[in-house]
């Protein structure tokens, strides 16, 4: 199983990082950090950026973001016609990483403040599709 | 062998917009007008051609495009024929090869040629196409298409934490459309009031029809030679390529690199390179094309180049500070607003403006230009690349 049903639309269905699926299948959002350097990624990468070093480990996303920016798009590229409008927002985590994913669908634009505490969370889409989306606190 | 200096000494473009024209269509009437602007260069002495287009294997179904374009305008290149991609920066990236194989002895008169093609007879596969240029795999898959919404969080970024204003990033599409109103070239020739730009339908708030760049084809072109060959060819004043810098520091994706997003410490870090090594400062830029994709770009490269302080692109631009008769004009020619954004051409067009402002010969001409400032920013905002000229080496 790799990225075959990730996303609205999903690109690319080969990648090293197949296991983040499966923990999203299992109710986890998972990124890695590198054994060697300390370097911590989401995206998760399993070959270290900095070090080059493949000694990773998976850690989950458990921690509260803070939420920087975001922005409704009203216009969705291809394939995401029928989604929009959707809020996009970009999070700050303890763990030095930075992850993009819309707001959960009861989050209205009235609710967002900046620097507002977010978590991430698995979220099924139609279709047997899975991504993951940001929730309230 | 010391380093040969290395001088513009032609340039030219295709009339850009929707164009019933194909890439290489186009890349040969943007040569023609190339051709004709240094009439003593003979085609047979073009022993380069650097070719900047990112999407033209997949929009116009073209991969190794070079050396198609060079049979389509009549050169056959000797000592390189080959195609670059950097996105928006293309062919800045291509004067920037052209300029070190020149000063090498690799090469000796090269034409850095670039463009697009990027309306498809089905407008879904334009869209979906967009998304080669981010990180699809994770970005994209929760509906980031490039670049509207990632300039819209930037714009509500600087906005929150510098107080610029609705009315501060309307002041530059009504600069760059006033400016662009008399090039014959441009995608779009009418100047906009605003009001207009204010009470524009949204595409991503808080930016609107008028804060964005369009989807444009065309094609541009310009002729870079050896500061001796220069002489050869022109009696026009020389324009040199004085200094240069292209910096990345992150990935496609969200990993930003800056305290915030409206931090551009990469663009910053170009700014300093380029200064350098043409030996002037922001004070000393007397015209400046920067990369307009959305009108909040304009505004932040004002600060991280250094021609105002950091927050204060907003007023910066609003009190005419980037217009004629101000600090530094900026998007002589319209810039991406009006232009429109083929990106290989980008690059090239910027660097044609930049020439005709040092010879003098601009449409809308700054006084006395000596020192002229290219810049593009590419992708998801993920390199910046500066160029800049001079009429001394």
């Amino acid at each position: 199983m790799g990225f075959e049903n990730f996303g609205t639309v999903s690109f690319t269905a080969e990648a090293k990082v197949a296991d983040f699926i499966t923990q999203l299948e299992a109710g986890k959002v998972m990124a890695t950090r590198c054994r060697k350097c300390g370097g911590s990624y989401f995206p998760p990468k399993v070959d270290c950026p900095k070090c080059l070093s493949s000694d990773v480990e998976w850690f989950e996303v458990k921690s509260q973001g803070k939420l920087t920016s975001y922005t409704v798009v009203n216009y969705g590229p291809s394939g995401f016609e029928n989604d929009a409008p959707y809020i996009l927002a970009l999070a700050k985590f303890d763990d030095g990483i930075q992850i993009l994913a819309r707001l959960s669908r009861g989050i209205t634009e009235k609710d967002i403040k900046i620097g507002m505490n977010l978590t991430v969370h698995p979220v099924k889409l139609a279709d047997n599709r899975i991504a993951y989306e940001f929730i309230k606190g | 062998m010391a380093d040969r200096n290395v001088c513009i000494v032609g340039a030219g473009m295709d009339r850009w917009g929707v164009r019933e024209a194909s890439i290489v269509d186009m890349a040969q009437e943007a040569a023609k007008d190339c051709f004709d602007d240094v009439p003593a260069l003979k085609k047979e002495d073009i022993d380069g051609l650097l070719f900047a287009s990112s999407y033209c294997g997949r929009s116009a179904f073209q991969v190794n495009a070079a050396p198609v374009v060079a049979e389509r305008i009549g050169i056959q290149p000797t000592s390189i024929c080959t195609r670059v991609d950097t996105l928006c920066a293309g062919g800045s990236s291509g004067i920037i090869m052209a300029t070190g194989l020149i000063k090498a002895g690799l090469a000796d008169v090269v034409m850095v040629a670039g463009g697009e093609k990027l309306y498809t007879p089905q407008r879904w596969e334009t869209y979906y196409s967009e998304m080669a240029s981010i990180d699809h795999d994770w970005d994209g898959a929760q509906g980031m298409g490039l670049p509207p919404p990632f300039f819209s969080m930037t714009a509500q970024d600087h906005m929150k934490r510098y107080g610029t204003t609705k009315e501060q990033l309307s002041a530059v599409s009504v600069k760059n459309r006033r400016n662009g109103a008399n090039n014959p070239k441009a995608q779009f020739q009418k100047a906009v009031t605003i009001e207009e730009v204010i009470n524009a339908r949204a595409v991503v708030p808080p930016l609107g029809l008028f804060d964005c760049t369009p989807i444009t084809d065309g094609c541009a072109a310009v002729i870079l030679v050896s500061e001796d060959k220069a002489k050869e060819l022109t009696d026009r004043p020389l324009v040199y390529v004085r200094g240069t810098a292209q910096a990345s520091l992150h990935s496609m994706s969200m990993n930003w690199p800056g305290e915030d997003l409206s931090d551009w410490v990469h663009l910053r870090t170009a700014a300093k390179k380029a200064f350098e090594r043409a030996r002037v400062s922001p004070e000393d830029v007397d015209v400046a094309q920067t990369h307009d994709c959305f009108t909040i770009s304009e505004i932040i490269e004002m600060e991280d180049l250094g021609f105002c302080k950091k927050g204060e692109g907003g007023a910066f631009v609003e009190s005419g500070q980037s217009d004629f008769g101000g600090k530094v004009p900026v998007n002589t020619d319209g810039g991406l607003l009006s232009c429109g954004h083929p990106f290989g051409a980008t690059g090239i067009r910027q660097a044609m403006e930049i020439f005709f402002q040092l010879q003098g010969r601009a449409i809308n001409q700054a006084k006395d230009a000596k020192i002229g400032l290219t810049h593009n920013l590419s992708g998801l905002n993920v390199e910046h690349t500066i160029l800049i000229y001079g009429r001394e080496p």
